[in-house]
């Protein structure tokens, strides 16, 4: 009957990390099985990843006590421009400006680099003394009647009262508790890379509607900037085995030039775009978190940002359970977290999907039409507030870590 | 557990399959697994300000002595355990007593659960820190002389909790209408609309046996978001005292 801590976390990825820290906060034992050895995870140098935090994201972060560390390194998100455009055409006329100055809040989220936001999770989960198994990986799972038990190699097994999938899309956990999965692939694949530029950025991030799919440039600190760039998979393919100077002339026609010469500060990356939603968050003692529970297109760059709305969800779930008593694995328990995030999962994953099908067009009726779509958003402060807002990750019924609030 | 072991092994395995019954969120007692975070979140808060505990930390209960009455399958019970308190469960119907004994013991939780009643606990000289006394009440026959002797059961200063339903045309259609004709979540005949008690009846007859009763609040049903929460003022249907018994 004995548990070997409370809950274990399949993956020690950022939402994993993070859930965790979370947890222990709230006074939870907390076990993380991580298949990558730690080397891998906290490499020092700059790899070209980061991310676009909304504000819910950083106040996730505030609330754990990690932000003030994480602060200084951060590029505040000011602006955001979209535009419908065409290589080498340069953007239409009509462009859709959110100004953070329209909501209250401040910025309208940052950016951080991944070697900074992954060392301090896991220091952050050592300070805790949080047990981290790296270079391990859950084998096998089997619920009971107040836990599960997982094999974490051929002669460990641990008991936990909820075992947690953070484990991506191809989640085994998922796999094996015979979640099923929705989805379809885009043929198309992101380029991802970091870029240096002569111009300072100012903190403006842009969209830019290609028709072989959008180019997000996201503002880093220092001249330097994060590029999303979506092509289908034979050009993407095409463009990725060129190398460095053959990369950046094939990107300079859509970059453009408003920030003067480019060149690369980072390694590249490719992401195969796919819609993947998990068809239940939770089974008997086990929730899904992150893209374990959907994976959706970055084309909003709201991957992570969701990914933390679960942790912060399932943490104040479990532990708003823990102290009225019930017990935390139960289905009805679990039911909740479900019932409070996969209404907003797929809301998101429908919605970035229709934006991307409505942006990677070149068809000129449907062009014309989403130029006249994005001045009338822009014209209409309401509707551009309630955007802003909405890719801040400040609407919905916010957990309590997302608004800055300890558990 | 003592008693379990005396029972044979096709007992033990019906009483599994009733625990699993009482224990189903999804089966014949889904409105009580409904409303129960909310009980918990009042029963808990009330325990945690009486007795100046904080519910952040590990075991927040230990050292108090908590009687649940008509504890049924044990879905206050346990809770109760969980958070560290000794727990007497009793209930009048003797069949949920094995049910609720065999199912702790799958949680690995120790509960001392008993055939028997308030009336007959006063007898035996118990007392108690604090006394769950919920959706009992409207079905006693004598709710004076129920409530005396949960008085009596009480430690001076002791805590009791008690939920019932009021009555009016709005609680007559929700309680009997609605859960036992229309939504057939509780068995037809489960209430009898004359026992309900009103919220002022309940105080009256909390104070005519020695309690002094400190807080009122409803249990609201949200049909849209089919979720139960805490209400300041709508009493009009399900509703929670919490009442002390005077140290002198």
């Amino acid at each position: 009957m004995n548990f070997d801590s409370d809950m274990l976390m399949a993956g020690g990825g950022l939402n994993g990390l993070t859930l965790a820290i979370a947890l222990r906060s709230a006074g939870f034992a907390v076990t993380i099985v991580d298949p990558q050895p730690v080397e891998t995870r906290s490499s020092q140098d700059f790899d070209g990843r980061s991310y676009a935090l909304s504000i819910g994201s950083q106040r996730v972060l505030h609330a754990l006590g990690l932000w003030s560390d994480l602060a200084a390194k951060a590029q505040p998100i000011l602006e955001i421009k979209v535009t419908d455009g065409r290589a080498g055409e340069g953007p239409s006329p009509l462009m859709l400006t959110f100004d953070h100055a329209e909501i209250e809040e401040g910025p309208m989220g940052f950016m951080v680099e991944d070697r900074h936001l992954r060392p301090l999770l896991l220091d952050a989960v050592k300070d805790a003394g949080l047990s981290h198994l790296a270079g391990k990986k859950v084998g096998d799972q089997v619920p009971d009647a107040s836990g599960v038990t997982s094999q974490i190699s051929t002669r460990k097994k641990l008991r936990t009262r909820v075992l947690v999938g953070c484990d991506g899309k191809t989640s085994s956990v998922a796999a094996r508790a015979g979640i099923k999965r929705t989805g379809w692939k885009y043929g198309q694949t992101a380029l991802v890379a970091a870029i240096s530029h002569e111009k300072p950025n100012n903190g403006i991030a842009h969209q830019f509607f290609m028709p072989s799919g959008p180019l997000a440039i996201l503002p880093l600190t220092g001249n330097r900037c994060s590029i999303v760039w979506t092509e289908n998979h034979t050009k993407a393919a095409e463009i990725q085995a060129l190398d460095d100077e053959e990369y950046i002339n094939e990107l300079r026609p859509r970059f453009g030039s408003f920030l003067g010469d480019i060149s690369l500060a980072g390694a590249r990356f490719t992401f195969p775009l796919e819609l993947s939603i998990a068809n239940s968050f939770v089974a008997e003692r086990i929730a899904l978190v992150g893209d374990a529970a959907h994976a959706v297109h970055p084309i909003a760059g709201q991957g992570l940002n969701a990914g933390l709305k679960d942790v912060a969800a399932l943490a104040e779930v479990l532990t708003d359970a823990q102290r009225r008593g019930e017990d935390i694995g139960r289905s009805d328990v679990l039911e909740r977290y479900q019932q409070w995030r996969r209404f907003d999962a797929m809301t998101l994953g429908i919605a970035t999907d229709g934006f991307n099908r409505l942006f990677s067009n070149d068809n000129p009726l449907i062009r014309g039409l989403r130029d006249l779509g994005l001045g009338a958003v822009n014209s209409m402060p309401g509707l551009r507030r309630g955007f802003i807002r909405e890719a801040a990750g400040l609407t919905g019924d916010l957990p309590r870590l997302a608004q800055g609030r300890p558990l | 557990m003592a008693q379990v072991n005396t029972i044979d092994q096709g007992e033990i395995e019906k009483f599994q399959a009733m625990a699993a019954e009482w224990w189903d969120p999804n089966g014949k007692f889904k409105p009580l697994h409904m409303l129960n975070p909310c009980r918990l979140d009042y029963i808990t808060a009330q325990i945690a300000a009486e007795f100046d505990r904080d519910l952040t930390e590990p075991l927040p209960f230990e050292g108090l002595r908590i009687l649940d009455i008509g504890c049924g399958g044990g879905l206050l019970s346990e809770p109760m355990a969980r958070l560290g308190a000794s727990v007497v469960g009793a209930d009048a119907a003797e069949r949920n007593i094995p049910v609720a004994k065999v199912h702790a013991e799958e949680q690995g939780l120790t509960i001392d659960y008993r055939h028997t009643t308030a009336e007959a606990l006063v007898q035996e000289g118990e007392q108690f820190d604090a006394i769950l006394n919920m959706e009992v009440v409207e079905h006693v026959a004598d709710p004076l002389a129920y409530l005396t002797a949960c008085h009596d059961l009480l430690k001076p200063g002791g805590l009791m909790v008690c939920s019932t339903i009021n009555r009016n045309p709005k609680s007559f259609a929700m309680a009997i209408v609605g859960a036992e004709y229309v939504m057939r979540w509780l068995p037809k005949g489960t209430h009898e609309w004359s026992k309900f008690i009103t919220p002022d009846e309940l105080f009256e007859l909390i104070r005519n046996a020695g309690l002094d009763p400190v807080d009122r609040k409803g249990f609201v049903f949200n049909p849209v978001t089919w979720s139960w929460r805490i209400s300041d003022r709508d009493l009009s249907v399900n509703y929670v005292t919490a009442s002390i018994r005077p140290k002198n």
